[in-house]
């Protein structure tokens, strides 16, 4: 197992693994806020936590369509599923997961801090969005392992999977953006929708490989 | 051990393409498995490796000491190759080697037996096909399975490697392994039963 997440995270950050592009259009997304928005400094530290919230959602889903595909399209999937009695599918699928997590999303946490800047926000609301990033990005990508395995078979699934994907993520980002308010906000509890946001991870760490493996095995004829 | 097919029938698309197919394959022997395209050779293969279901009829594998099912008994190489282009061989072999388990040769040993001693190095792309082929055909060797699963397993291949392949499967037959290969091209394999798929033709 932790050979298949040196395999996955080595191959995310070669050439066309696709980790940076990510990372791009974060940094895109973000930085054209400001300009279109207007230099309204009270505004921009108002919607810095939502814009940075649905910046990483969106960077977050855009190399999920290429999880599974790119195993399958050179054969390895077969192997993979084949291996099932040795190494059960859902906690393969989770490896993979964990492994795509941390060399495509785990930048985007990371860079979160140094995009807040622009959005013109506090040291605490920078710290707080990084921290509901962190713990809920994760039931991102576990959500979209499900529509990534049931679009496996598709050539063009990567639109597809973004919008099987899209509508499952709203809470994550209700929780994530009422959380990170919450930090900054007298008036907004932080605790509560943060606990909510890491029992949604949790929650989809448990039902998003096993939807995706009961998917997958579908999708090897 | 003994690799047992009972009326097992296949279908592709809803089609029925073969039907109450009966075999049984003694530990030390090989079953070629021939016809015309869309016989159904390789959904035979896939059925056999528990990778399709059969629309009737079951394979089980009698005696796998250690080995609960076919499935796990089996090393399956398909039309592709299952190896990463951007990674290197070495990387390539390494990782199927921990995933597979049951390590047998290492990895210089498994390359120098294909011929390709001394490429651990280079990335998986910038092989030849035929090249390509032999680093899956290695695969096979480091990590012990005794069903192997060969779909057209020398595509590609020259003549010096098809009869160093086909040394490798008499080696592989001679520890009392099974090979279920589907091929249009002689293996080489004496004494292999043969199994004419029919087709529509």
């Amino acid at each position: 197992m932790t050979a298949l997440f040196i395999r996955d995270f080595r191959l995310a950050l070669r050439a066309g693994g696709g980790a940076l592009v990510g990372i791009l259009f974060f940094l895109a997304v973000i930085a054209v806020v400001p300009f279109g928005v207007g230099p309204d400094l009270a505004l921009l530290s108002r919607i810095g936590p939502a814009m940075l919230w649905i910046g990483a959602l969106l960077a977050a889903l855009l190399g999920l369509d290429r999880l599974f595909q790119a195993d399958r399209d050179d054969g390895s999937l077969d192997l993979l599923v084949m291996a099932a009695d040795r190494h059960m599918l859902g906690v393969t699928v989770l490896v993979k997961c964990f492994a795509h997590w941390t060399a495509t999303v785990l930048p985007l946490v990371l860079a979160a801090p140094m995009l807040g800047l622009f959005m013109n926000m506090t040291p605490l609301a920078i710290g707080a969005t990084a921290l509901t990033l962190l713990v809920g990005t994760p039931a991102i990508t576990l959500i979209g392992a499900v529509g990534a395995a049931l679009a496996v078979s598709l050539p063009r699934g990567g639109l597809l999977v973004s919008v099987i994907v899209l509508p499952l993520t709203i809470p994550v980002l209700i929780f994530g953006v009422s959380a990170a308010y919450g930090a900054t906000t007298e008036s907004a509890p932080f605790l509560a929708p943060f606990l909510i946001l890491a029992a949604i991870t949790l929650f989809f760490a448990v039902i998003g490989p096993l939807a995706a493996s009961a998917a997958l095995k579908f999708s090897t004829d | 051990m003994r690799l047992v097919a009972d009326k097992l029938s296949g279908e592709r698309g809803g089609e029925l393409i073969f039907s109450d197919l009966d075999f049984v394959i003694a530990a030390g022997a090989a079953l070629l498995v021939t016809g015309p395209n869309g016989a159904g050779k390789s959904t035979l293969l896939r059925i056999i490796a528990g990778l399709l279901a059969p629309l009737s009829g079951n394979v089980r594998l009698e005696g796998g000491d250690g080995f609960p099912d076919v499935q796990s008994a089996c090393h399956y190489l398909g039309h592709t190759n299952a190896m990463k282009p951007a990674l290197s061989v070495r990387e390539n072999l390494a990782f199927w080697q921990a995933f597979n388990g049951e390590a047998r040769q290492d990895i210089d040993e498994a390359l120098e037996t294909v011929g390709l001693g001394g490429t651990d190095h280079l990335p998986f792309g910038y092989l030849s096909t035929g090249q390509k082929r032999r680093i899956s055909i290695a695969k096979l060797l480091v990590s012990y399975r005794p069903v192997w699963l060969l779909d057209e397993p020398t595509a590609g291949l020259d003549k010096i490697s098809e009869s160093r392949f086909a040394g490798l499967m008499q080696g592989h037959l001679g520890e009392g392994g099974i090979i279920v290969a589907a091929t249009h091209l002689p293996l080489g394999l004496d004494n292999a039963q043969e199994l004419a798929m029919e087709g529509r033709g």
